[in-house]
């Protein structure tokens, strides 16, 4: 069940002119999330925008004793909303609903998890991470950006014991191309014994490429679809994304409450307008 | 502190229903709301047979509101019946159902299904749904064809019939008038005002069924005027809705001349605005030694001070 929550802001903490890391006071939210979830975060008291805006949660921020008190929030600068976000300061309040949303399957060892982030597509990836070292399971990162100032919190996986493989457009870090390449041919390389799953999440051009790639691997694959949502509790209907049902027939269902996340197998890509 | 009102047979522990198209079949909410609290929950139409809906995007905010085009997605009545009544019934939820046709013989079929199902409390008919081609609207914005498919209906069902309105008409009070004539025993009203909005960089209109339905505070006023002109028009009980989002807009559109009210878009921002709503009407009731809410109806005063001051 989910809590509504009048968040105060602990801090905003601006990574670049475009990225924020908001971490807010919100214990009951933060003692329910699983990985892979989001929250319905309202950018304003007033009525413009009117509507909340779906955010993964980024980051579950503890005590040294562990007790969770709050949550963070990875904010990009794109639209109104969001521009609202960015400029946010200590000690304000934000609504947050949640925790929200179908969460990630973290796998157990001997299998491994390679996770594959593009931009803000890193955010559902900490909680997954953390979960996964919890269970002693290996994990990889692939993460790609437009360049090397826009890759954060590496060395935050890092120390989670995440293997991080970068790449760049501009190859100002790690390999110059697009996040799939070295992707496709880590997986060319992976032994037949050897068992992994993808969990994929940013761009959906990109999450299609790497659900093609898996696919064609025969690797299982896990999208986190993000879609403009009204409610984020299944009331809408307006964050349809076209899936396959068992019998492989095609059919919009609510990202909000069937999803973020889906195995990628069941997506129609075509059917996805950004 | 009395708070129920009365649709025709139908009585409400408070005027405060779920709108159609905002709140799922209400199964989705039962997790932040007991639906046995509320006075009635008005679930997403439905067709004799499911629908895919539109193509996203589906959604755009305006200043104050946002636009949809959704396009009816929904399981249809069959499945409805079978997965969704059963547990709204074991709720207790006071189950409306809004129900939508391409033809005439589509609602007068789904009014003979609805009827012999448990649990279905009313039956409210889309007339007025503006994303869609086929059906619904066509016969809300004619006078004849409201009238003829609110008797029809009328003929095969015992239940409370309250045919929903659209404000896409020149006198929205004319087809209150149609449907009362043709034995409604209630009227919902506004649905959504038909809109658009257009990308200025790509050109391109931003949802992908190109027109909408406007809702949200930004339309609560034309509502309520629309409102309070049925209410001089006809004797039938309003149910009034559009931009709802504060206890003193529910008591807007009851003095206006609504008997019960519907919320939907704020019910996406706030989804435990119920209980909220509920408390500030109390403290209205408390304020002005009102004991029962029923006497707010159409309690609208328009007489004029004396205007001494220009005789004097």
């Amino acid at each position: 069940m989910p809590v509504d929550v009048d968040a105060t802001v602990m801090s905003n903490t601006r990574l670049s002119d475009d990225y924020c890391v908001i971490a807010l006071e919100a214990s009951e939210i933060a003692a329910l999330t699983q990985p892979g979830q989001f929250v319905m975060v309202k950018a304003t008291r007033g009525l413009d925008p009117l509507l909340r805006r779906p955010f993964s949660i980024f980051e579950v921020i503890r005590e040294a004793s562990g007790t969770p008190t709050g949550i963070s929030l990875l904010n990009k600068r794109i639209g109104t909303g969001t521009r609202l976000l960015y400029e946010v300061e200590a000690g304000a309040r934000i609504a947050c609903l949640g925790p929200l949303g179908r969460p990630f399957e973290p796998i157990e060892p001997p299998m491994k998890a390679w996770m594959v982030a593009g931009g803000v597509g890193l955010a559902p990836f900490l909680t997954l991470a953390e979960s996964l070292r919890a269970r002693g399971t290996r994990s990889t990162l692939f993460y790609g950006a437009r360049t090397a100032n826009d890759l954060y919190y590496v060395d935050r996986f890092e120390r989670l014991g995440v293997d991080v493989v970068c790449s760049t457009e501009d190859g100002t870090r790690g390999v110059r191309s697009l996040i799939t390449r070295p992707l496709d041919e880590a997986l060319d390389d992976l032994g037949d014994d050897e068992s992994v799953k993808l969990y994929v999440c940013g761009p959906t051009r990109m999450m299609q490429a790497v659900a093609r790639i898996a696919a064609s691997h025969g690797r299982a694959c896990d999208v986190s679809l993000e879609q403009v949502m009204g409610c984020g509790l299944g009331g809408c209907y307006s964050c349809v994304v076209l899936a396959r049902d068992d019998g492989g027939v095609p059919h919009y269902v609510r990202s909000c409450i069937d999803g973020p996340v889906f195995d990628a197998r069941r997506i129609v890509w075509e059917g996805l307008t950004h | 502190m009395d708070l129920s009102v009365a649709i025709g047979s139908l009585r409400l522990a408070n005027p405060l229903i779920a709108a159609s198209g905002c709140f799922g079949y209400g199964i989705e909410y039962s997790d932040v709301v007991d639906l046995s609290t509320l006075g009635g929950v008005a679930v997403k139409g439905l067709f004799l047979a499911p629908r895919e809906g539109h193509l996203p995007p589906r959604i755009v905010e305006t200043p104050s509101g946002m636009l949809n085009a959704i396009g009816l997605q929904g399981i249809g009545v069959r499945r409805f019946i079978a997965e969704k009544l059963p547990d709204l019934r074991d709720r207790r939820a006071i189950v409306i159902v809004n129900i939508c046709g391409t033809t005439l013989d589509e609602y007068v079929e789904l009014a003979r299904i609805l009827s012999d199902a448990e649990g279905v409390a009313a039956l409210e008919l889309n007339i007025s749904c503006p994303n869609i081609k086929e059906g619904g609207i066509t016969f809300g914005c004619s006078l004849t064809e409201t009238h003829s498919v609110v008797s029809a209906v009328r003929r095969v069902t015992k239940l409370p019939v309250i045919p929903k309105l659209t404000p896409n008409v020149t006198d929205v009070a004319s087809f209150a008038k149609a449907a009362e004539e043709a034995g409604a025993d209630a009227v919902s009203l506004v649905n959504t005002f038909l809109a658009m909005a257009i990308d200025v960089e790509t050109r391109r209109p931003r949802l992908s069924n190109i027109v909408g339905g406007l809702s949200g505070p930004a339309i609560r006023p034309i509502a309520v005027r629309m409102v309070y002109e049925c209410r001089q028009a006809v004797r039938l009980p309003i149910i009034g809705m559009g931009g709802i989002a504060t206890a003193g807009d529910v008591l807007e559109f009851m003095i206006a001349g609504a008997t019960a009210v519907q919320v939907g878009t704020a019910s996406f921002v706030d989804p435990f605005l119920w209980r909220t709503l509920l408390d500030g009407i109390r403290a209205y009731m408390t304020r002005h030694g009102i004991a029962r809410l029923n006497e707010l109806t159409g309690s609208l005063d328009t007489t004029r001070e004396e205007q001494a001051w220009i005789s004097s």
